[in-house]
């Protein structure tokens, strides 16, 4: 590939915001460059590992089973941010998000009917034929029947920049470094949940046993490069979203197969025998994302969560076996963890456990009394052999903290002056709209949506 | 790999598979095993047998190679369907047939050519190889009608034996009961999705064929080769019904039934096996299994031949080339049936068994 030619526009990162943008910026009739940091087997970034996506849509189809209005989209969008969102921007990208489900397919892109595996979000969300990974291929697909210029294995290291102007990149492909030119760039290289000595400016020496979920590129380089020309920052720098993952899960990209939700149906106790939180508060998905945050907050971040034979049916199979035994305390030896004091931890529990109607579908009446910390729901005695337990880690999903972008996915400058050719979408600046709290198939929508704007209006200002 | 370590490594991916449910979308396979917590032997034989090699979970997988998960279903079916055949096939001292695939069924198809050329020359002398013949009966005259006739009679009856004989464990091992099978509305979901080979179809977008792509093909070419194939016995059983029930021997004017149904038969069977050949030689070797792969090849090879030297054998049959195409063609026949029970012509019992199994466990949802 000739690199020494200009390109009309430069787009850094292969996951799902960087397609939406390339496949826009070369259909606007920019001559458009792709580089991705992975290699092709490992490409698209965290998007290979995503299922679904959140939609506004006036009605059921044969891909959803209700309408998700803009106004219920909104209200649930202030539910977990707590309000904490820029209206602007999280309003347009709900309305923008209205014809994705016709648009997607024109790239390829296949839905599933709703099936069982889809969680409760059959009416809010659309699901990938196949998943994240196979979005990503008809893509990929799309941008090189259109022309899209791609390269893998290219990591961009440095961005030239002058008074909020991209002048060069320079990025490493295949080993060698090259200065590549285009008029306008757009950066969709997601976060930094990648990058544990980053991480570890915030949360100390506990990033080192954190899980991250999804892939090992990103290191945030790009985040880091806007930054320092005076991007401005938005986001809670230590903020991450984390679950609560099989600690036996591989360091990188692990996915979808490693979360597990055996909380609510047990007790969860830390390295040194002690529960530490209401493991019956609520329900998915806020237990499912504060989990993680609580186990960070461990010794050696590492905590048990301990069920009995009766608890197995309620939650997704994992794709660790739970470790097994016969009693309590042959249990706690499996787990390095000390006998009497996980005998005495269930038997306290046990005594505590008011008679109660089971219900895992509701927040049932199933309660401790006297217990502290308590477990609100789900609370039944822990008696009935075989004994399991699953040892738990916080993993890492995606770090808020991105560039300020405005309406046209420009990066907005520390000044407020919008950045003359600079665009970014995806995680990168997904703080701007969901800078706390999670919403399921959330973060695939800000990536489309401002992935779609990036790359049109970085083609619009190349081509003058 | 061997039995033992192969189930640990099936139940290892599936186990995958079923805390990920992404691929359930595709095919039968994945709403199947979402079914279950653990896989028993006989549910991975079922499971395996369900698996279409579409591929399109293969390259969908966030977990395939070179992800250190190396979850790769369709090579591990793959691996678990020739085994199923191996062992349910009887007697178990030719379960050998099974490990080189492609060199026996070679072997075996050059053998029968050689037996019946030898029989030939020896009770009719070689003068009849190149001679012509014309009228009725003058196929006969090459080969006389009960050497045509009561050969491939016991042939295919042995080989719908050991078929049904191999049916029938795998429904036992697998856990089937016998009143389960009493279900017509089951039966008949299963047999509409066989006819249209509803899991070639990969939830509407086909297999991934011979690569990344998605594509139809496989599925056409498939098609034709089915009901090429079916034609083809059809035309065989009409012409068996005219010589012994109306005495009116073969050979047959071009509009007649036998040389119809046999033509567009043949017709379909050619451009199918080509093309399902052309799709094996390009595919993907990642996804593949090369036991399966040898089988696939050999049975395709020798369908096309066969369907190859019939066509030949009607366009030329009143050339002095008849009485050799007429063993070669009998002698590629005689291959196609000998292996039969042996080769990659198994799959239809065990998948259909298997689509008759998913049918019933869909309807019942709670089971097992």
């Amino acid at each position: 590939m000739n690199l020494t030619q200009i390109f009309d526009v430069l787009v850094v990162g292969g996951g799902n915001a960087g397609l939406c943008a390339a496949v826009t910026s070369q259909r606007g009739g920019a001559r458009t460059l792709l580089l991705e940091s992975a290699p092709a087997a490992f490409r698209g970034g965290n998007s290979r590992h995503t299922r679904d996506m959140r939609t506004m849509h006036e009605g059921a189809n044969e891909y959803v089973t209700g309408p998700y209005t803009e106004e219920e989209f909104w209200d649930d969008l202030l539910r977990v941010t707590g309000g904490e969102t820029n209206d602007k921007l999280a309003r347009l990208t709900i309305r923008e998000s209205k014809d994705l489900g016709e648009w997607m397919p024109t790239n390829g892109v296949r839905w599933q009917r709703p099936l069982r595996g889809t969680l409760h979000l059959a009416r809010t969300n659309l699901f990938m034929l196949g998943g994240g990974k196979a979005m990503i291929n008809a893509y990929y697909d799309a941008a090189s029947r259109l022309g899209v210029r791609i390269a893998y294995e290219s990591e961009v290291r440095e961005l030239k920049v002058r008074d909020g102007e991209f002048l060069s990149a320079l990025a490493l492909l295949k080993g060698a470094l090259h200065e590549v030119k285009a008029k306008a760039i757009v950066i969709a290289s997601g976060g930094f949940e990648a990058n544990i000595p980053w991480l570890k400016e915030y949360w100390g020496d506990a990033a080192d046993n954190f899980i991250i979920r999804g892939t090992k590129h990103n290191q945030g380089q790009m985040l880091k490069e806007l930054l320092k020309h005076g991007a401005k920052p938005v986001g809670d720098p230590r903020g991450c979203h984390a679950v609560a993952v099989d600690a036996r899960a591989p360091k990188f990209d692990g996915g979808i197969v490693t979360r597990l939700d055996s909380v609510p149906f047990g007790i969860v106790v830390n390295k040194e025998v002690k529960r530490f939180y209401d493991e019956g508060e609520d329900f998915w998905p806020k237990r499912y994302a504060i989990w993680g945050g609580l186990i960070a907050r461990q010794p050696d971040q590492i905590a048990y969560s301990i069920i009995d034979a009766k608890a197995m049916a309620y939650f997704m199979p994992s794709v660790f076996p739970p470790v097994g035994a016969g009693s309590i305390s042959e249990l706690a030896a499996a787990l390095g963890l000390n006998p009497p004091a996980l005998a005495a931890v269930v038997d306290e529990f046990n005594r505590a456990v008011r008679p109660g109607a089971f219900d895992p579908g509701g927040l049932d009446d199933c309660r401790t009394e006297g217990l502290d910390p308590p477990k609100s729901h789900w609370a039944r005695r822990i008696d009935t052999p075989p004994y399991f337990a699953y040892p738990l880690r916080p993993g890492i999903t995606f770090t808020y903290m991105g560039v300020t972008v405005n309406e046209q996915a420009r990066v907005i400058m520390q000044d407020e002056r919008p950045a003359k050719n600079i665009f970014a979408a995806g995680e990168v600046m997904a703080g701007n709209i969901l800078r706390k709290g999670y919403l399921a198939g959330f973060g695939l929508t800000i990536g489309s949506v401002f992935g779609r704007i990036a790359g049109r209006e970085a083609a619009r200002h190349a081509r003058g | 790999m061997p039995e033992a370590e192969l189930l640990k490594e099936a139940e290892r991916q599936l186990m995958i598979c079923n805390a990920c449910r992404y691929c359930e979308g595709y095919c039968a396979v994945f709403p199947a095993l979402e079914l279950r917590r653990t896989f028993t032997k006989g549910d991975l034989i079922y499971l395996a047998n369900l698996c279409f090699d579409c591929r399109d979970c293969y390259y969908a997988c966030q977990y395939a190679p070179p992800h250190e998960f190396a979850v790769n279903i369709p090579k591990l079916t793959a691996e678990l369907r020739v085994n199923t055949y191996r062992d349910f096939s009887w007697p178990a001292i030719l379960s050998g047939l099974f490990k080189r695939n492609g060199l026996a069924t070679s072997l075996i198809t050059t053998g029968s050519l050689i037996v019946i050329l030898l029989l030939v020359l020896a009770f009719k002398g070689p003068a009849v190889l190149f001679g012509a013949h014309v009228g009725e009966g003058a196929f006969y005259r090459v080969v006389p009608y009960a050497a045509m006739t009561v050969p491939p009679l016991i042939i295919t009856l042995y080989g719908l034996a050991v078929l049904l004989a191999g049916m029938f464990r795998f429904w036992r091992e697998t856990r089937g009961g016998l009143s389960a099978v009493i279900d017509p509305g089951a039966l008949g979901r299963a047999t509409q999705d066989a006819f249209g080979l509803k899991y070639l179809r990969g939830g509407g977008v086909g297999c991934n064929y011979p690569n990344a792509n998605f594509s139809q093909l496989r599925r056409w070419f498939h098609h034709l080769v089915f009901y090429g194939f079916l034609l083809d016995f059809a035309s065989t059983s009409v012409a068996a019904f005219y010589g012994h029930f109306l005495g009116w021997p073969a050979p047959y004017p071009l509009l007649s039934w036998p040389v119809v149904l046999g033509t567009v038969g043949g017709i379909g069977l050619l451009i199918g096996t080509s093309g399902l050949l052309y799709l094996k030689f390009k595919s993907d070797r990642l996804p593949a299994e090369g036991r399966m792969l040898s089988m696939d090849i050999a049975f395709l090879a020798l369908l096309l031949l066969t369907s190859l030297t019939g066509m030949l054998l009607l366009a030329l049959r009143e050339t002095p080339a008849m009485g050799t195409l007429l063993v070669i063609h009998l002698g590629t026949v005689g291959g196609l049936f000998i292996t039969a029970p042996y080769g990659k012509f198994a799959h239809m019992v065990y998948r259909y068994a298997a689509l008759v199994r998913n049918s019933i466990e869909q309807r019942r949802r709670d089971y097992p």
